[in-house]
């Protein structure tokens, strides 16, 4: 047996191991803050992005039945026909565009590995992907873990931090390839109107884009209509429609989500979740069936959040953060710029003296500074709460 | 049903400045509204949703099914509010099926409450029989949990 006694080049250690561009990615601002806050004790949260309805019952009882009966085994790599049938039915009759449950849908775990296969599937090295910021923390880095260049798009609180066309032609560029829309949005709240995403589909027409829209958080809209892009005239054949069960139906839990999109888009994702994923768990499969029954469970807790949506804007407003009142999902992104504090000293400060956590808004993109993510799918009473430690916090930024 | 009286079914004492930021409207308005249902008799009071099995008191439930011979031009009416009318009765019901009405009866314990059963409902002219049951343990009384505690199992900050 021989040793060898010399390297020609220094051995690697594990860190040089991780591929390049990985390193170059940043850790999620919230899983930064989230270590901060798990340290400490009787913290009154508004930081959690999670519905905080358990999964309505009658669901979890079709789960357990199922699992009763024995469904512990792989399904078909797009998931069960009988969800992407409902699932086909749901989304012609909710968002107005017809998806053939045989070779337009695929059962994802989760829109962020909807989200993951969709980019992948069409983005290549070099192209540039527009999206809106303040954003979901996942849009960037997915977009660069398959070598694409992420363009973001500052919104602001002056429109509510809508999305326009002008916005979106001063950062098109002859190597844009896809648009990525979330909205209603997390963690600012916007919605779009029947005529704002006419624009942008307009925009995706005429600079030949594929739009990813991620809708997540569509039934979460409060008072008024939720357009898609998918279902204005042209675009079905140029967008990927995600979508999936864990806000509107407080399913976080079960890791089920979707993607609709043209047969060939469809089969080159599927290619993908196919080798990396095979399918989603049968049992979230099963209980997706059993939620898309009703829609009384999603009505209810949208008229839960929606009060408390209220209340807080209402009474941030009157502590003298000024906050607009967003129209869907389940956050408000007050504006906290003038007490002289960036977001995260104004998050840290806010957590250390009142032990109310709120997420800064740098976490969520550069044009998210100056603002904090406040959910409002916490307990009134927590809610409560937390707005009279927070306006005494503020009380004594003033003076 | 309309959203403030939701509110108030769910708590009662929730402060009326409070009410008007949930439903995005003024305090002014939320009284008046509230006056409004009191003058009517749609709210007919507020009471404490207690967990009587933790205080150190005598007391003894019992829901009794009543059977009745309807009568003529009044109906179950008259008898129904003649149960009522003991101060032992807490709640009375109409009911479909085997029996016609329920009763929930409140007393300091067994005895009294069969006492009650036996002399005072039974014998009221026109109830055919009743059936009794003790209620041993309460584990939710108007969509309030006796004792099991709320549990928030979600990560303190999450995407």
């Amino acid at each position: 047996m021989s040793v060898s006694k010399s390297h020609p080049k220094p051995r690697r250690q594990p860190g040089d191991f991780i591929a390049r561009h990985l390193l170059d990615i940043p850790r999620s601002g919230i899983r930064d803050f989230f270590e901060i806050v798990s340290t400490r004790k009787d913290v009154i949260s508004l930081g959690i992005g999670e519905p905080d309805f358990v999964t309505p019952w009658h669901v979890r009882e079709q789960a357990m039945f199922a699992l009763e009966h024995g469904a512990t085994t792989y399904t078909s790599n797009r998931g069960l026909i009988e969800l992407r049938r409902a699932i086909s039915a749901y989304v012609s009759k909710e968002f107005g565009v017809d998806y053939d449950p045989e070779n337009e849908i695929l059962i994802t775990v989760g829109v962020s590995e909807a989200l993951d296969i969709a980019i992948r599937a069409i983005i290549e090295p070099g192209d540039e992907v527009l999206y809106h910021e303040p954003c979901f923390v996942s849009y960037a880095p997915e977009i660069r873990f398959a070598h694409g260049i992420p363009v973001p798009v500052a919104t602001s609180r002056e429109n509510g931090f809508r999305l326009t066309r002008a916005m979106l032609e001063e950062k098109v560029t002859p190597k844009t390839k896809a648009l990525l829309l979330n909205f209603p949005t997390n963690p600012t709240g916007a919605t779009l109107t029947q005529a704002d995403v006419n624009d942008i589909a307009a925009f995706a027409i005429e600079h030949d884009l594929i739009v990813i829209t991620d809708e997540i958080y569509s039934e979460l809209t409060y008072g008024g209509d939720r357009p898609s892009i998918a279902a204005v005239p042209g675009m079905k054949e140029r967008t990927i429609f995600l979508h999936g069960f864990s806000k509107g139906w407080a399913m976080t839990g079960f890791r089920l989500g979707y993607a609709c999109s043209p047969p060939e888009l469809s089969e080159a994702m599927m290619k993908i979740h196919q080798y990396i994923m095979m399918c989603a768990p049968i049992v979230s499969q099963k209980a997706g069936i059993e939620a898309l029954k009703t829609q009384a469970d999603t009505a209810e807790m949208r008229a839960s959040y929606e009060k408390r949506r209220n209340f807080l804007c209402a009474a941030l407003n009157e502590m003298g953060i000024p906050c607009h009142v967003p129209q869907g999902a389940f956050y408000v992104f007050p504006y906290i710029g003038d007490y002289g504090l960036s977001s995260k000293d104004f998050a840290l400060r806010l957590l250390d003296e009142e032990n109310v956590a709120c997420v800064p808004g740098s976490a969520f993109g550069a044009c998210g500074e100056g603002y904090l993510r406040c959910c409002y799918a916490t307990d009134i009473e927590e809610i409560k709460e937390a707005t009279l430690r927070m306006a005494r916090f503020v009380k004594k930024l003033k003076n | 049903m309309d959203e403030l009286l939701k509110l108030l079914r769910h708590n009662a004492l929730e402060t009326p400045k409070n009410l008007a930021r949930m439903l995005n409207t003024t305090e002014a308005a939320v009284k008046a509204k509230i006056a409004e249902y009191e003058r009517t008799g749609i709210i007919r009071g507020y009471q404490a949703v207690v967990n009587t099995d933790q205080l150190d008191v005598d007391l003894v439930r019992a829901v009794i099914e009543i059977k009745v011979t309807p009568e003529r031009e009044g109906g179950f009416n008259r008898i129904a509010e003649r149960v009522s009318k003991f101060p032992e009765v807490e709640s009375v019901y109409l009911m479909s099926g085997t029996y016609d009405l329920m009763a929930f009866v409140a007393g300091r314990n067994l005895k009294d409450v069969a006492f009650f059963v036996s002399e005072k409902l039974a014998t009221i002219e026109g109830i055919i029989s009743t059936g009794t049951h003790f209620m041993l343990k309460t584990y939710k009384n108007n969509g309030v949990l006796m004792e099991a505690e709320k549990t928030d199992e979600r990560l303190k900050v999450s995407p």
